[in-house]
């Protein structure tokens, strides 16, 4: 296609991104010059061990793990967006988040109701994230099932709603008979959290990632002829099924993945593509994949800044930050433009 | 052509595998439509279809250069041959000025060539389009029917179009397949006159076709 030139977009964001990446690294609790944060960064010894403790250990895979939650969750809420063809589409209504919260539920307050044999390893770092995936997946297959008896795409939007709201209730009612402390172990959960991450559990986090965003390049040209709709989409020579699949596989891993390790953070997945669209002003996927995954990391870099600002010592939780900050973004957007494009 | 409801539309999404056979089957170049994959069809066939475009921020230009995806490879990247076929098609259809808008800012009229020219541009043997003028006033109906009748004629391709314009299409085309409660003819337009075809098209209580003047006249109330 015919384009415009982004290159200036795309070097400014980018310098943007390097900004808010030291930004974020720089600042927490602990006070560390950011003379000592270039020198460790760039593999010299720092002036304290600590500092680069903290660095090297903590505030490194959190700014890493922030990029990726946030471009991962971008691009899946594109990805909807366009399968649906639908602007309120997000990486969450499938049920995927639902799925991966019911995972997680059943694991931190069913054990308390169904006896003790899962507490054994209950704090081990990947029972959570195990859990997670699992929810994820089993709300995932249910809904790809039934996306193969159901052709209409709004209705498979209607069914991952409805399967959200049925998780949710079988939450409440877990809830409900479970002790306060496994209650607030699972709402804590629920608020999400980036830097929770050791360096063995990012690079698994990364490889999926990374193997998911390829596939997302293998699909532009079908993604494309989308916008058209399906009819016009399958005169053009694409096979419709199979890229559905292939766009509701990557969807669901990614989302699973980063719902696993980072908990079901809200409103990146579904205003981050508006904003790139608004953006870049086009709805071309050669460039609104790159847009997302760029920006989608500079807001969650936000986000996180923001999150840690206000006290030294606690941060808040990002789940409430993102749609606190990102909610009157997106309003804004849309009282000076008007409507929503896909 | 035929009356609402006697299944134009429904026989050309079938032609075009929108939709599924209802019953038997349908050969195109003397081999199965099922035995088409999808990429081998887009290369036969393409459409202009009523539905509207879901709303999105793409270009005319876009919009046409979509069209070449059968001919592209993995990455959609143009080729000059690719931009080539998109230039004619613009060309052809006279939408230069309109290249760079947006396709949401264009008028019904202008939409329709635009789609036309997408159409153009797959470069396919046959294009099929569902009631092109279904949305316009008369003056871009005759817009839209003598360019499609100016593409049969400089490009040779065979154009299919379902029609509510009777006395128009009886006007233009070179063939006509008439829908019936009770029989399909199909013949030159001609043919069709001599034979009174059109004259059990509607119940003639209110409309008559006058042979003379070939259009449909309203009865005097």
């Amino acid at each position: 296609m015919e384009q415009k030139n982004y290159k200036k977009h795309f070097a400014l964001l980018f310098l943007l991104l390097l900004i808010l990446f030291l930004t974020n690294i720089s600042l927490g609790s602990v006070n560390i010059p950011f003379k000592e944060i270039l020198k460790t960064l760039s593999g010299r010894i720092a002036t304290k061990e600590s500092w680069e403790i903290i660095i090297l250990n903590f505030r490194l895979p959190k700014a890493i793990t922030a990029i990726l939650v946030g471009s991962g969750l971008s691009v899946a809420g594109l990805l909807m967006q366009t399968l649906f063809r639908n602007p309120l589409a997000g990486p969450f209504v499938l049920g995927v988040s639902s799925g991966a919260s019911l995972g997680v539920a059943l694991f931190i307050l069913g054990t308390s109701l169904f006896g003790g044999f899962l507490l054994t390893d209950v704090f081990s770092s990947w029972s959570i994230p195990i859990a997670s995936s699992f929810g994820a997946f089993l709300v995932l297959s249910a809904v790809i099932l039934a996306s193969y008896r159901v052709k209409n795409t709004m209705s498979i939007l209607i069914i991952g709603l409805m399967f959200g709201n049925f998780t949710a209730a079988i939450i409440a009612v877990l809830a409900y008979f479970s002790p306060a402390e496994q209650i607030q172990q699972y709402i804590f959960w629920s608020f999400g959290s980036l830097g929770n991450l050791s360096w063995s559990e990012l690079s698994i986090f990364s490889s999926i990632y990374t193997i998911a965003l390829l596939a997302t390049l293998f699909i532009t040209k079908p993604l494309n002829s989308f916008l058209l709709g399906e009819n016009y989409a399958k005169s053009l020579g694409i096979n419709i099924k199979k890229n559905k699949n292939i766009i509701l596989l990557i969807t669901c891993v990614l989302t699973g993945v980063i719902t696993a390790f980072a908990g079901p953070i809200a409103f990146i997945g579904l205003a981050v593509p508006h904003i790139a669209r608004l953006v870049f002003t086009t709805s071309n996927h050669k460039i609104l994949i790159p847009a997302v995954v760029i920006l989608g990391a500079i807001i969650l870099l936000i986000c996180d800044t923001i999150a840690q600002l206000p006290a030294n010592e606690f941060t808040l939780p990002i789940n409430a930050i993102t749609s606190l900050f990102g909610a009157p973004i997106v309003i804004w957007l849309l009282l000076r433009k008007k409507k929503l494009y896909i | 052509m035929g009356k609402n409801g006697i299944g134009k539309s429904t026989l050309l999404r079938t032609f075009s595998k929108v939709q599924k056979t209802v019953l038997g089957s349908i050969y195109f170049d003397e081999k199965n439509l099922e035995e088409y994959t999808e990429n081998q069809l887009s290369k036969k066939l393409s459409l202009v279809l009523t539905e509207r475009l879901p709303e999105s921020q793409i270009t005319v230009f876009e919009l046409i250069a979509l069209g070449r995806q059968p001919y592209t490879n993995w990455l959609d990247k143009l080729t000059n041959l690719d931009l080539e076929k998109v230039n004619t098609a613009i060309n052809q259809t006279e939408i230069n000025h309109l290249k760079n808008r947006k396709f949401f800012e264009l008028s019904d009229g202008q939409l329709q060539r635009v789609l036309i020219a997408r159409a153009l541009a797959q470069d396919t043997e046959v294009i099929i389009l569902d009631e092109p003028t279904a949305h316009l006033d008369i003056h871009q109906t005759v817009l839209i029917f003598s360019l499609l009748k100016k593409l049969v004629k400089e490009t040779r391709k065979t154009i299919i179009i379902s029609s509510h314009e009777v006395n128009l299409a009886i006007q233009l085309s070179d063939k006509l397949l008439i829908l019936n409660d009770k029989k399909v003819l199909f013949n030159t337009t001609e043919n069709l006159i001599n034979q009174n075809a059109f004259t059990s098209l509607f119940p003639n209580n209110l409309i008559k076709f006058n042979k003379e003047l070939q259009q449909f006249v309203i009865n005097k109330i």
